[in-house]
């Protein structure tokens, strides 16, 4: 079944109840290219109803084409969107039923909060009075319902995304498409507004796709996360996973902070100043692979990606590869520190807060004996 | 108010200078509708406008003033209804036709009417077999010579705005093309329009060249005929006209920043 239809007249007001089963959300082959620059490589994306997911990758990954392909605003060379099972590749954004927040602030400047609010009930159909109501209870879902009558100009850019959010959702669409909402914002702001979207979401139980390029932002409210990199999923997987167990030096470099240090790979185990590491075992599964790891295929010079809880500074000194504190910066409950060693490798190291490191000081450091991945030396 | 800005007398010169230059040729006009041959003043031209025989003399003027209206109103539909969406069509599809676009319709500036009239003859045969020799017709052309003026101060509202997020905005939300033209993007491209608008009227109603070589008779056109019978009128119905346009503009200008409608 297509949704070549009229959009469905919502009576009742789900948003308040807060039920809704959530729509399933398929991508299946989606190739793009802008002119000679392919930009989507086959893109698969299967997301459960109710689910959230967030796109991760640094900017030019593909990561917003793939949004916007689901929001019907690029087409697709290849490959097939499907909403719920059907398919919608050829439907156009505005009878896709999607909500989506964009990165620059889009509300319509001429329109007031609530009109704006109101704006995707009144497309379908619903009473100028009842459509008022709707949007004014959605408001108050985001906590604006005594700025209704103002103006997106007289309010602030927090404000301006909450709103958008509002008119987003009070349609009660198959998907919420976010898609870096907030990227404009300041990171007080940043924070309680993704705090808010993840609280909403799950009340809602609606499925929402999360573009961002900010892996903490990703971290923190994602069931599962797609880490893209030129056009391709490189891993999909939980925050856990991502972090745990990276498929690929990417994901790796990409998701948490890593130090970069050289080591020689015999397969299984990487040697790094004298230490062995276990190497992080491929995983083999179906979903988009990219530079694949291949850890039994490294074998000699390797750099290994390690993180900074699994490196050890030992102030006195002792057994380890001698390295100089660059930098020391205390964030609350712990201490991040960036050291450098005689070669020149940059190393950072996440320890106790109160365990005090001098610019200059000469420490020792050892690596925790955790699984590292490797990737070829450049 | 803006400390990089000019000083008070430097702004007091500028703004004396520039307005004597308008001045002196308006007051100029006036004193010469007022002025006896005998070197006396008197409002008797003005009271007398509406004379049997001044209303006689004055027809081709009326005549001229009707046709030159209703080419005011051909035209700014033509900047309307088909600039307008050109111009939104090319910035939110086809941004790589944009500089294309922007030469070929700022050309007619750089070509003199007295060229276009040349090029624009042997369509006119055609215009006239196939609709008639009204003078509506003539909107066609004036359509070509507002085309830069009218480009660029809808250039400047679709700069103003972010035209790209607003309609996607709008299309997410479930409205057409249609209705996302209509209600997102003509409200926000308003003050371009309305003073598209009234730069075609204005360029409509001072338009001479291209009319007299058509053999049109427009507002323009009709004062040199009347002229030559009666040198005063041409001069009172310029006034007019200039107090008419003056008038527009303040209309206009207050509708652009007027208070903002609160639905759709």
């Amino acid at each position: 079944m297509t949704i070549d239809r009229a959009l469905p007249r919502t009576a009742d007001n789900m948003l308040l109840s807060g039920s809704g089963d959530g729509t399933r959300v398929q991508l299946r082959g989606i190739e793009k290219s802008f002119g000679p620059t392919r930009v989507l490589h086959g893109v698969d994306l299967d997301i459960a109803p109710g689910e959230f997911v967030s796109l991760l990758g640094p900017s030019g990954c593909g990561k917003t084409t793939a949004l916007r392909v689901l929001a019907g605003l690029e087409h697709a060379d290849r490959g097939t969107v499907l909403l719920g099972g059907a398919d919608v590749s050829r439907v156009p954004t505005n009878r896709r039923d999607i909500g989506m927040v964009f990165q620059s602030y889009s509300l319509f400047p001429h329109l007031r909060v609530v009109d704006n609010t109101a704006f995707g009930l009144r497309r379908r159909g619903v009473a100028r009075r009842q459509a008022a109501t709707r949007a004014g209870d959605a408001l108050e879902l985001v906590g604006l319902g005594h700025l209704a009558d103002r103006f997106p100009h007289q309010l602030s850019g927090g404000q301006q995304q909450r709103v958008a959010l509002a008119r987003a959702l009070v349609t009660e669409p198959r998907v919420l498409l976010l898609d870096e909402p907030l990227s404009a914002l300041d990171a007080k702001v940043r924070v309680q507004l993704r705090d808010e979207i993840r609280r909403l979401q799950l009340r809602l139980g609606i499925t929402t796709v999360f573009v961002t390029h900010d892996q903490e932002e990703a971290l923190a409210i994602s069931d599962r996360i797609a880490v893209m990199n030129s056009g391709r999923i490189e891993q999909i997987g939980t925050p856990e996973e991502l972090y745990l167990r990276p498929r690929t030096p990417g994901v790796a470099a990409f998701v948490g902070l890593s130090s970069v240090v050289p080591g020689t790979s015999d397969g299984d185990t990487v040697t790094v100043w004298g230490m062995r590491l276990p190497v992080q075992p491929a995983v083999a599964d179906g979903a988009g692979t990219g530079e694949s790891t291949g850890a039994a295929a490294l074998s000699g010079a390797v750099e290994a990606l390690v993180r900074p809880e699994n490196v050890r500074v030992h102030p006195d000194g002792g057994a380890g590869v001698t390295a100089e504190v660059e930098e020391s910066t205390f964030l609350g409950s712990f201490r991040r520190t960036m050291l450098r060693t005689a070669d020149g490798t940059i190393l950072h190291a996440q320890h106790d807060a109160h365990e005090r490191l001098e610019y200059g000081q000469v420490v020792s450091v050892t690596l925790a004996p955790e699984p590292v991945v490797v990737r070829p030396v450049g | 108010m803006n400390r990089l800005g000019p000083s008070r007398v430097t702004r007091t010169v500028i703004g004396v200078v520039v307005g004597a230059f308008f001045a002196i040729p308006l007051l100029s006009t006036v004193l010469y509708t007022f002025r006896m041959p005998d070197g006396t003043y008197s409002g008797a031209r003005w009271l007398g406008l509406f004379d049997a025989h001044t209303v006689a003399t004055a027809k081709p003027i009326w005549t001229g003033l009707g046709n030159s209206l209703v080419l005011c109103l051909v035209t700014v539909a033509i900047v309307l209804l088909l600039l307008a969406p050109t111009m939104v069509l090319v910035n939110l599809r086809f941004p790589q036709l944009r500089r294309a676009f922007e030469f070929t319709v700022l050309l007619p500036i750089s070509i003199p009417a007295i060229v276009l009239v040349v090029g624009l003859a042997p369509i006119y045969l055609q215009i006239g077999r196939a609709l008639g020799t009204g003078t509506w017709t003539l909107a066609f052309a004036y359509g070509i010579t507002v085309l830069p003026f009218a480009y660029r101060s809808i250039q400047a509202s679709i700069d103003a705005v972010d035209l790209k997020t607003l309609a996607e905005a709008a299309r997410s939300l479930g409205a057409g093309w249609p209705t996302t033209v209509l209600r997102v993007l003509a409200p926000n491209l308003r003050p371009g329009l309305l003073a598209a608008s009234l730069i075609a009227v204005a360029v409509v109603l001072g338009e001479f060249t291209i009319a007299s070589l058509l053999n049109r008779q427009v507002f323009q056109t009709a004062m040199v005929v009347v002229q030559k019978q009666d040198p005063y009128l041409p001069a009172i119905f310029t006034l007019l006209a200039l107090l008419f346009c003056f008038l527009l503009l303040l209309a206009i200008g207050r509708a652009a920043r007027g208070p903002r409608k609160d639905r759709p």
